[in-house]
C-alpha cells in the first residue's frame, strides 16, 4: 500500500462513529462481505463482517461473541454461502432460523432495517422474509416465492438496468428519484418465482403495498426480455421489500457500483466519487439515525 | 433405514437444466430425445425402525429444508 493510501485508511477510520453499528452476517461461501463492510465504513458509520456462528455457539471466545441486539442493521451479503447446496440460501437459512429465528422476527418487528444482496435476498426469500406480506409475522413459516434458476440456465455476469418504481415505502431507496440505475448482477439462480396459482395475486398486492422496488429495463428504460432482464424474471422483478419497508432483497449488487470507479464509464463519465449504488447504504444509514 | 427423496420441479415449471441438456443431448446426434427433465435426489439414513415415523421425519425435512413448495415436489422412495 502507498503512503498516500494508508492516511487515507486511517482519515476514514478515524471518522467512523460507532453509534451505528451495522452486522454483515456471513458463513462458509459467502464472498461479498468485504466489499459491503467497506462501503458501511467509506460512509462513516461502524461494520464489521461476523460469522453466524459468533452469534450463538459456546465454541466462540468471549471478545468475539456477539448479539444480534447490538446493530441497527443487518446485511445478507452476496456469495455461495454453503455452496449453494440444497438452493442457493437454503442452507444459511435454514441454520438461521434453527438460531436466530426469534431474535430476527424481534429485530423486523422493532424496525429495524435488513438488506439482502443477491445470496443475501435468496436468504431472505428461503426465510419468508421476503415477500413478507404480513407484518405480524416477519418470518412466513413457508417460502411464499423462490429465486429459480434462471431462464438461460447459465451464470449471468454483467451490468444490469433498474428503474426504481418504489414510492416511498422501501427504506433502502428513499435518496432515489424515479431514475434509472446501473448495478451489476452476477447470479445462476435470479428468476423471481410466485406460486403459480398466486402469481397475479402476489404482483396486485406487491403494487398496491407499494412492495415493488427495482425492475430490468432496456436502454430506453422500457421492460424489456432476455438480455436486459437476466433471469426471466417475473413482471422484470429485481428486488422488492417487505410490507413494512425494512427489508429489502435485490438480485443486483449496489456495493459494485459503489464508488465512480466501479462504473463501466469511468473515467469518462466521472460526475462524483461515487456510484449510485451508494445511495442504497446512504438511506439505510440515515434511516437508522432517525430511528434513534 | 435408508430413503431416497425425490425432489422435482412442479409440472408447468421451467426447467432450465433440462432444456439445455436435451439442446446438447440433441446437438450430439441423439434425436429421438423428446424431453429431458432434472431432479435432485437425497440419499438419508435415519435412525429409526418404524417407517410411519421415519417418513413423519423425512416430510418435515422436505418441508423445512429440501424442497421449496413454490416450484418444488418431493416423493419418498425407501431402500431398506
Amino acid at each position: 500500500m502507498q503512503k498516500g493510501e494508508m492516511q487515507k485508511e486511517e482519515i476514514q477510520e478515524s471518522r467512523i462513529q460507532e453509534d451505528i453499528k451495522i452486522a454483515v452476517l456471513r458463513i462458509e461461501g459467502t464472498n461479498c462481505e468485504d466489499e459491503t463492510v467497506r462501503a458501511f465504513r467509506e460512509l462513516g458509520v461502524f461494520a464489521e463482517a461476523i460469522h453466524l456462528k459468533q452469534l450463538y455457539s459456546d465454541m466462540i471466545r468471549d471478545d468475539e461473541k456477539r448479539r444480534l441486539a447490538d446493530y441497527s442493521g443487518i446485511v445478507f451479503p452476496g456469495g455461495f454461502s454453503a455452496g449453494d447446496y440444497v438452493r442457493a440460501g437454503a442452507i444459511f437459512s435454514a441454520r438461521v432460523k434453527s438460531v436466530l429465528r426469534k431474535d430476527l422476527e424481534d429485530f423486523i418487528m422493532n424496525d429495524y432495517p435488513i438488506l439482502g444482496i443477491c445470496n443475501g435476498f435468496q436468504i431472505l426469500v428461503e426465510l419468508g422474509a421476503l415477500p413478507g406480506f404480513d407484518e405480524d409475522r416477519p418470518l412466513a413459516e413457508t417460502p411464499e416465492m423462490v429465486l429459480a434458476i434462471n431462464n438461460s440456465n447459465r451464470f449471468e455476469c454483467r451490468q444490469s438496468l433498474l428503474k426504481h418504481e418504489n414510492k416511498g415505502k422501501c427504506i433502502f431507496t428513499k435518496n432515489l428519484g424515479e431514475q434509472i440505475v446501473m448495478f451489476p448482477v452476477a447470479h445462476a439462480e435470479g428468476k423471481v418465482t410466485f406460486p403459480a396459482s398466486a402469481e397475479k395475486a402476489y404482483l396486485e398486492r406487491l403494487i398496491d403495498n407499494d412492495q415493488m422496488v427495482f425492475r430490468y429495463v432496456n436502454e430506453d428504460g422500457e421492460y424489456a426480455g432476455y438480455p436486459w432482464n437476466p433471469n426471466g424474471s417475473v413482471y422484470n422483478i429485481a428486488g422488492i421489500c417487505n410490507v413494512k419497508g425494512n427489508v429489502f432483497g435485490l438480485m443486483p449488487h449496489p456495493e459494485r457500483a459503489f464508488f465512480a470507479w466501479n462504473h463501466l464509464d469511468y473515467p469518462r463519465n466521472e460526475i462524483d466519487d461515487y456510484g449510485e449504488g451508494r445511495l442504497i447504504f446512504q438511506s439505510m444509514i440515515d434511516y437508522i439515525r432517525k430511528l434513534k | 433405514m435408508i430413503a431416497d427423496v425425490y425432489i422435482e420441479l412442479k409440472e408447468g415449471v421451467t426447467d432450465p437444466e433440462g432444456e439445455s441438456t436435451k439442446k446438447a443431448l440433441k446437438l450430439l446426434g441423439f434425436e429421438n430425445v423428446k424431453n429431458v427433465s432434472t431432479r435432485k435426489v437425497f440419499r438419508i439414513e435415519i435412525d429409526e425402525n418404524d417407517r410411519g415415523k421415519a417418513e413423519e421425519e423425512i416430510v418435515q425435512m422436505c418441508e423445512k429444508l429440501l424442497a421449496n413448495p413454490v416450484i418444488q415436489k418431493y416423493s419418498i422412495k425407501w431402500i431398506s
